[in-house]
């Protein structure tokens, strides 16, 4: 059944919802937190995306990113995790109805230290949902612990200098096979909101690593996970736009030459407007080489970083049938009498 | 020797080889042909943790009383491992039978009270018309003749057991049958009878069927209409999860659309596996996992959460010998303790424990109707000996009663739901007074449906609170929801001899053993009553039995007693009645330990 909007003056999407039916509780996170900022593009981008919140299931680990899923899609299933777990939840929940959309919300601290296991194991596995990792650095609840993200060299006042070079969450994903990989940065919401709606239009992991910045623990001035610092030395790839199947492409304003398309599974088209230099969404050794340049440079490099869209997943390996498994009636699921006369016989 | 008084299917082969030599072929080939005589037999493999070149044992008992349980000493050996001669002829008794082939060199003088007959393995090999790299292998073909002759047994059975092994591959079968066969000739025209065992066909194994726990469970659990399992390799569970794969796409194809009703993930590790079973149970699917110690413990922290956020889930634990690595290719019942109190905080699982391979199979289906009816974990404990050693079992039942999927709401059930209760439905509340709520599951589009589950306190709406009376409202109810479920779980086995005044307790595969002991016992003049436990947490049937006898002996496989232990603790005011009778040594129990045990206190 589909839900009726809550009233017919005001706008609603093609599902005939309101915006409003896309939204959670309120937030607990603090004030200014990257992670609010997200949950809201997350909103709009269901919305926009006409996803219907029943159709919808969101996953979560543990930390303040893993919180945040109780901040949007108020209507949807839910299932909070363990920390660094959430990829193998989210992989069980789904075999029970493969034909959801997936959004699973993690941390810096949830995927990259704990979780990278699992993490790496769920993208190689191509399990089709989007995975978003809010990256900031820093252990947030236990009040401001260097994650495996953080760079080296960063000073907190608890901890002194961290000596160690930092894990690169969409590289993990790259060289893990992942299909769709991006990077974007919490205060530029347009991009942030943009990249999930080709996430979610993507048939396969599309990871997103948004750097999300902890105002309470780590925002200083100069370091990597600052809105300070992202505002300055953000270097997006691209101006990315998703286009629905449905809708008509019109780049008119693009020059021929400077946008280029890349279709999704589902029929929409991501646009990605060039800006200073080319670059070519599905060479993976391009993205690889873009991310190890950024690296070196220390820019905060944003955008659709690699993209296959038709490559097969984890469904595609297996004989489900269309009806989700977790709706089949009993019949279905225990063999009759006669085959155990069978097995018996075969039992020598 | 008195070749009058022959010892007739009563006594015990051990085969001493080589691991990785092939002799499971043969062993287990004179094991179907003994069970198909009617002689009731029973098989032991004590294996090294090891691909290749270390010994390995095979135990072959026949048993015309129906006792399955080890013995302690061998009335027959068939020695083809040079370096453990000496220790495999110790263990015959007085009177007993050596086989070793001829070219074997033994140390020392050879113990005079048993009987020795050589084999000319190399020879008869040679002579065959095998393939240098099978020679190794049909080598042990050689003992299955020569004891096919001196012990009677029936060729034809041999070949049938080759037949059903190979899968009627005729070349496999012939090459092994043939030195079978010139094996017997060479023995009946070279051997003189000179010991006192002998086979005779019975009827003993009427309705019986030889399989291995492990396979029970698998199929057990596609009875059970499982729909998902995630699974990592570990000794001894991995031959459960390799069944399923190899009976599910035999019998869980949907006819109509030729599709999967099924899905089986390996996983990276334990912990991933627990994870995808407990999403699986989440979205509504019969999910499993079967694993070991060692990845139980990885499973833990999953596992208290599954309790706390009330999701079905069955774990089969085929328990091996801990803790850390342990024995991994020997037996324990060394994991209840833990399982019971399984994962941090106050938590609590349903348990069950099969006491045979045929009640693995019952306990396959029915720990998912229990899991899905109350919601919570149902961890299932059996052992290497139950898991892979191969047992003579009764014919697997169809499951007797239909699937319960339990409180489930889908979209037209919500809607009355809501209906019925003035627009009021939460994932934890208690309508029905039992302590079970009703849940939705992922795909369900009403729009009341859907709700957030979480591992941090919640109230009966699945909502977040740090509210002090929520968390104990809450968890209260979960406790309730244990007490009705102690009373629907399988109730103890009670077997009594009247007037008995001891009473023995014990539960899965320490059965056997336990079986045969009370007989033993018997014999010595002591009665005793047995309540074997199936379920926890424990139903009032066990408090009544312990009330009733002055002394209950608690017999497992453990040093520390954890059945004993769980039983003090919940009956403090009758536990000086308890006993410990506990033992680990990574082999099955035997009768005779139980029979001296008992007897060594009861004659203080």
């Amino acid at each position: 059944m589909t839900a009726p909007s809550s009233s017919t003056t005001q706008i609603t999407n093609q599902v005939g919802l309101t915006k409003a039916d896309y939204k959670g509780a309120p937030s607990t996170l603090c004030q200014g937190c990257g992670h609010n900022g997200i949950a809201a593009q997350i909103v709009t981008a269901c919305y926009e995306m006409n996803l219907l919140p029943e159709k919808v299931v969101k996953f979560s680990g543990i930390g303040c990113s893993s919180k945040s899923p109780t901040y949007f899609l108020g209507r949807s299933f839910s299932f909070n995790g363990l920390h660094g777990r959430m990829p193998s939840l989210a992989l069980g929940a789904l075999f029970a109805d493969h034909t959801l959309e997936a959004i699973g919300l993690s941390g810096d601290g949830d995927t990259a230290s704990i979780g990278l296991g699992q993490f790496k194991h769920l993208v190689r596995r191509n399990l089709p949902m989007v995975y978003i990792v809010e990256n900031n650095g820093v252990y947030g609840l236990t009040k401001g612990q260097f994650s495996a993200t953080a760079e080296k060299g960063l000073y907190l006042k608890k901890q002194g200098t961290n000596p160690f070079l930092p894990i690169d969450i969409a590289m993990e994903a790259l060289v893990s096979g992942a299909t769709f990989v991006a990077r974007s940065f919490a205060g530029d919401p347009k991009q942030v909101k943009e990249l999930i709606k080709a996430a979610i239009a993507h048939d396969g992991i599309a990871v997103i690593d948004i750097i999300s910045p902890c105002v309470t623990f780590h925002n200083h001035e100069n370091s990597f996970h600052s809105y300070s610092f992202g505002k300055v030395h953000e270097e997006p790839l691209h101006e990315i736009s998703l286009v629905l199947a449905r809708e008509e492409i019109t780049v008119d304003d693009f020059e021929t030459g400077e946008v280029r398309e890349v279709t999704m599974h589902d029929g929409s088209t991501v646009i990605l407007k060039k800006l200073e230099n080319e670059y070519d969404p599905t060479d993976k050794w391009q993205a690889l080489r873009t991310l190890e340049e950024a690296a070196n440079n220390n820019w905060l490099l944003t955008g659709l970083l690699y993209v296959e869209p038709n490559a097969p997943t984890l469904f595609d390996k297996y004989n489900l049938p269309d009806t989700p498994l977790n709706r089949l009636p009993a019949e279905k699921l225990r063999p009759v009498r006669e085959t155990l006369e069978k097995i018996n016989a075969m039992m020598f | 020797m008195n070749l009058n008084r022959m010892i007739e299917n009563d006594f015990c082969i051990t085969f001493s080889t080589i691991n990785g030599s092939g002799s499971a072929t043969a062993n287990i080939t004179l094991m179907r042909a003994l069970f198909r005589m009617g002689i009731p037999v029973s098989g032991k493999n004590i294996f090294p943790s090891n691909i290749q070149g270390q010994p390995t044992w095979f135990t072959l008992r026949l048993s015309k009383d129906g006792y399955l349980a080890r013995v302690q000493e061998d009335d027959i050996v068939v020695a083809m491992n040079p370096s453990t001669i000496g220790k495999d002829i110790d263990a015959l008794v007085s009177g007993g039978v050596l086989l070793i082939p001829d070219d074997f060199k033994i140390n020392g003088e050879i113990r005079t009270d048993i009987v020795l007959y050589r084999m000319p393995v190399r020879k008869l090999i040679r002579e065959a018309n095998v393939s240098p790299q099978l020679r190794d292998y049909v080598a042990n073909m050689v003992y299955v003749g020569v004891l096919a002759h001196l012990l009677k047994i029936d060729m034809d059975k041999i070949y049938q057991a080759l037949d059903f092994h190979f899968k009627s591959n005729q070349k496999a079968i012939n090459t092994n049958f043939d030195v079978v066969k010139a094996a017997f000739e060479w023995a009946t025209e070279n051997l003189e009878k000179k010991d006192r065992y002998i086979t005779a066909p019975m009827k003993g194994t009427e309705d019986y069927i030889m399989t291995d726990g492990n396979t029970a469970a698998a199929l057990g659990s596609i009875y059970g209409g499982m729909q998902f399992a995630a699974w990592y390799p570990i000794t001894p569970a991995t031959s459960l999860a390799e069944t399923l794969n190899e009976y599910l796409p035999k019998l869980r194809i949907d006819e109509a659309t030729g599709k999967e009703t099924y899905a089986v993930v390996q996983a990276e590790d334990e912990l991933a596996a627990i994870g995808m079973a407990i999403g699986a149970g989440w979205g509504g699917l019969r999910a499993m996992t079967s694993t070991s110690g060692p990845g139980l413990s990885l499973m833990t922290e999953y596992l208290g959460l599954a309790y706390y956020a009330e999701v079905p889930v069955v774990v089969w634990d085929v328990q091996r010998v801990g803790p850390s690595t342990g024995m991994p290719t020997r037996t324990s019942q060394g994991d209840l303790t833990m399982v019971n109190f399984i994962s941090h905080g106050d938590s609590q699982m349903i348990i069950l424990i099969p006491g045979s391979v045929n009640e693995c199979f019952e306990f396959g289906w029915r720990a998912f109707d229990f899991a899905e009816r109350f919601q919570t974990p149902v961890i299932v404990l059996s052992d290497l000996d139950f898991g892979m050693n191969q047992w003579i079992t009764k014919k697997f039942d169809y499951p007797d009663l239909p699937m319960d999927r339990g409180k489930v709401l889908w979209e037209d059930d919500l809607e009355k739901m809501l209906e019925k209760n003035n627009g009021v439905w939460g994932r934890y509340l208690d309508i029905d007074g039992d302590g079970i709520p009703y849940r939705t599951v992922v795909g369900n589009q009403h729009p009341k449906s859907g709700y957030f589950t979480r591992g941090t306190s919640h109230d009966e709406f699945a909502n977040y609170s740090e509210d002090s009376v929520v968390w104990e409202e809450v968890f209260a109810r979960i406790a309730k929801k244990f007490d009705t479920a102690k009373k629907e779980l399988p109730k103890p086995e009670i077997l009594l001899q009247p007037g008995a005044e001891v009473g023995i307790i014990s539960s899965g595969s320490a059965d056997p053993a336990v079986i045969e002991a009370r007989d033993l016992l018997k014999a010595e003049g002591l009665r005793t009553d047995y309540l074997r436990i199936r379920s926890l947490p424990f139903s009032d049937e066990i408090k009544k039995f312990i009330e009733s006898h002055k002394e209950v002996y608690v017999v497992e496989i453990n040093r520390d007693g954890q059945l004993f232990q769980l039983l003090t603790m919940e009956y403090p005011d009758i536990a000086n009645r308890l006993r410990k009778a506990a033992h680990m040594d990574g082999l099955p129990l035997t009768a005779k330990w139980i029979k001296n045990k008992v007897l060594a206190k009861e004659e203080k």
